[in-house]
């Protein structure tokens, strides 16, 4: 006995490590979407139709999990990895006589979502009841918003990079169909030694949105570019954490292919996607295997598959059978949701603290990220495609504009500094932008010292480099200790090119004989005498003399 | 035969606050069932006025095909559309999203008597008449604040479990087809959980 619950407890620590890692594996199996984007009883494509032209077609349906201190219906904490079932209420046990209670910081979350995508918000919206069994669910049914959802009709515009040489950025819009309010379930632990599941609760009930895409993405860097940018947005509002490995944003593909201008053809589902890059390839895999299978002469059948992020391919899943009957009906517990245009529309009856005020969440909506782009690419000049990366990264906008303060070099000068010294050094050593050893201030000084031309470009980034390895020692300190300053002392430089041309008479020649091109040869020498410490434009002006 | 009994039992709701009701029903004259009366003749001449009824959040006050008074009134078999017979199949599949066996002779019959006795609601007229979800949908929703106020109760909860290692619950394995009929008999006998 004692022998087995050492196993026991083994087997489930083991169980955790996976479900830290794999967090939405143990309950990918019976995640079963509630709205169907293509029909399934569309004709079927035939490999003999043309099958070189067969493209690929994309819906996304993505469960956001609601960023707030309680769940959905009931006032048990939400947090990530807690002891198990140590987050759940009566309620989210499904004891009997309990009923749900709306959080209302769950209702203002998927508004300014809504409004964020520039959703219509229903002024009415309903709860339904959708039924199956399954462990992690105790109620035997999940609240869910089936006939009217709290948003709706809504678009999202993001960019990628495309063109012959993919470095153009091309803007692209994809639809929203909804935006629903749900409970999220439990996670199951299976336990296939002992043939048995284990439950946690924890999870079960906390608030989720579910975004309906609808397809009109036909490749998976679309796709993943369009989970990106909502990422960012959901960040930005704080109404979701955005962690894909973390089972907050889980995004599920509806895959099919067909030939432009014919109907639809029969989709996938593609889940079990951990990361925004898996997601592009696990598409395009898709993608590729649905027109292999046409062109073999072949049809693609209905089903739902898992993508294998080791192989890089996506499996049938255990088919469910036939079709799923959730025996939708009106949660009788749950009175319409309002909510109110303005404060003006309140009626009398209702308390204020009780409204959720469409117009008062529109005024507090933060800066998107698209605004935030435009706005960083209009004041300070810098190019679009840097303000994808600057945005892109945690507190690197910050980072940029602190360090604009405190330098009178050009914008369009710091931003290289920012996106490949400091974020290729950050990204080498996986580090945040709050982690960086280099504070703003700090680069600022360095650059300032570049800019008034004590030291080169090529020694500034020599600084960088120290200061990145010696953090606390200001550029100027290092370029002091190691004497990297800039030579400028004419005597000293004229001895050094003299040198150079002296060596060199075929260059020289080369020069007088009008390739004027050969002079910099020459000016390369010269740094390397000096290690890259020679002022350049002192350095041409003797040379140019010197060879004349 | 029989009524159509509306279940109307006043009930406390948790999600619902109990003061500032703009309406009241007062069914409070039903004592033990509620009764009402489907007056087909007076309904169908009111078909014509009101074809479209919509409610504004909650139901009309005074919608003319609700009578004021219940009444009570017999209904003839004849006047119900034929009985429903249940096929083998459905009842399958009835079992399986159940997860309950009633294949036995009561149990077909049963089911049966059941769908005979709601189908008495089709010889209500209902054109035009938005259905309501809850007799309560014109009170506001209740919200509350996003305050921690439960959970921390994994003992209390988990001790209601008949099966549980460390502090999970123990369920079957889940994801398996349901078995063949003849199967799932035969598994019934022996279940444990």
């Amino acid at each position: 006995m004692a022998a087995s619950c050492v196993a026991a407890s083994e087997l489930l620590h083991n169980m955790r490590q996976t479900s830290i890692f794999y967090p939405k594996a143990s309950c990918l199996i019976r995640r079963i979407s509630t709205t169907s984007i293509q029909s399934d009883s569309q004709p079927q494509l035939k490999a003999k139709s043309v099958p070189q032209q067969l493209v690929g077609v994309v819906g996304l349906e993505i469960h956001a999990q609601i960023n707030s201190s309680t769940k959905l219906f009931s006032g048990s904490p939400v947090r990530f990895s807690a002891p198990p079932n140590s987050l759940v209420s009566f309620f989210d046990a499904s004891l009997p006589g309990t009923l749900p209670v709306l959080n209302k910081r769950c209702v203002e979350a998927a508004v300014m979502t809504g409004l964020s995508l520039n959703c219509t918000i229903n002024r009415k919206s309903l709860f339904d009841r959708k039924h199956y069994f399954y462990a992690d669910l105790p109620a035997g049914y999940q609240i869910t918003q089936h006939r009217r959802p709290i948003a709706v009709d809504g678009t999202l515009t993001y960019s990628l990079f495309g063109g012959k040489k993919k470095n153009q950025m091309i803007r692209k819009k994809v639809h929203i169909k909804q935006i629903q309010l749900e409970q999220d379930s439990g996670k199951s632990l299976h336990d296939d030694a002992r043939s048995q599941t284990l439950i946690d609760l924890n999870r079960a009930g906390v608030g989720l949105m579910e975004l309906v895409m609808e397809p009109d993405m036909s490749c998976g860097e679309e796709a993943a570019a369009a989970v990106r940018e909502l990422q960012l947005i959901l960040q930005a509002l704080g109404t979701c954490q955005g962690n894909m490995s973390e089972g907050q944003l889980r995004v599920d593909a509806n895959v099919s292919v067909h030939r432009p201008g014919e109907p639809l053809g029969i989709r996938t589902e593609v889940k079990n996607i951990n990361s925004v890059r898996y997601l592009a390839r696990a598409i395009n895999y898709e993608i590729q295997r649905q027109i292999d299978v046409l062109q073999r002469g072949g049809t693609v059948q209905s089903e739902t598959r898992a993508y294998d992020s080791k192989s890089g391919e996506t499996i049938p899943m255990r088919d469910k059978e036939g079709l799923q009957d959730y025996r939708f009906m009106p949660e009788p517990n749950l009175p319409p949701l309002i909510v109110y245009e303005d404060n003006a529309s309140l009626t009398t009856c209702i308390d204020a603290c009780q409204a959720v005020v469409v117009q008062k969440i529109k005024e507090g909506l933060p800066e998107l990220p698209s605004v935030k782009r435009d706005r960083l690419v209009q004041t300070h000049g810098i190019l679009p495609e840097h303000s994808f990366t600057l945005v892109n990264e945690e507190g690197l906008v910050e980072f940029f504009e602190a360090v604009l303060k405190e330098t009178k070099k050009e914008p369009r000068k710091v931003i290289g500094w920012v996106t490949n010294e400091l974020l290729g050094h950050l990204k080498q050593q996986d580090l945040s932008v709050s982690q960086s050893p280099i504070s703003p201030s700090a680069l600022a000084e360095l650059l300032e010292l570049h800019e008034m031309g004590h030291i080169s470009s090529s020694v500034a980034k020599q600084v960088f480099q120290e200061m990145w390895r010696s953090s606390g020692k200001t550029a100027l300190q290092i370029t002091q200790e190691q004497d990297l300053g800039l030579v400028s002392d004419t005597a000293q430089l004229h001895s050094i090119c003299q040198q150079v041309v002296d060596s060199h008479p075929d260059e020289v020649q080369a020069i007088r004989n009008g390739n004027k091109k050969v002079l910099n040869k020459l000016m390369g020498l010269v740094q390397k005498e000096t290690k890259g410490r020679a002022d350049p434009v002192l350095v041409r002006g003797i040379l140019q003399k010197k060879t004349s | 035969m029989s009524v159509v009994s509306l279940a109307l039992a006043s009930r406390t709701y948790r999600g619902v606050p109990l003061k500032g009701t703009r309406f009241s029903f007062n069914l409070s004259t039903n004592s033990g069932y509620s009764v009402i009366d489907f007056n087909r003749e007076r309904s169908s001449s009111f078909k014509k006025h009101i074809t479209c009824v919509t409610r504004q959040f909650s139901s009309q006050p005074h919608n003319p095909k609700v009578p004021k008074a219940a009444t009570w009134k017999p209904i003839s078999e004849d006047q119900l559309p034929p009985p429903t017979k249940i096929p083998a199949d459905l009842v399958d599949k009835l079992e399986r999203l159940a997860l309950v066996d009633f294949r036995t002779k009561q149990g077909l019959a049963c089911l049966e008597k059941a769908i005979r006795f709601a189908d008495q609601l089709h010889i209500v007229d209902t054109s035009g008449v938005e259905p309501m979800d809850s007799v309560l949908e014109d009170r506001s929703l209740y919200v509350r604040d996003d305050a921690v106020t439960e959970g921390n109760c994994a003992e209390d909860l988990l001790q209601l479990s008949k099966n549980t290692v460390e502090e999970y619950f123990v369920a079957p394995p889940g994801n398996i087809p349901l078995p063949k009929r003849e199967e799932r008999a035969a598994m019934l006998k022996h279940a444990e959980f």
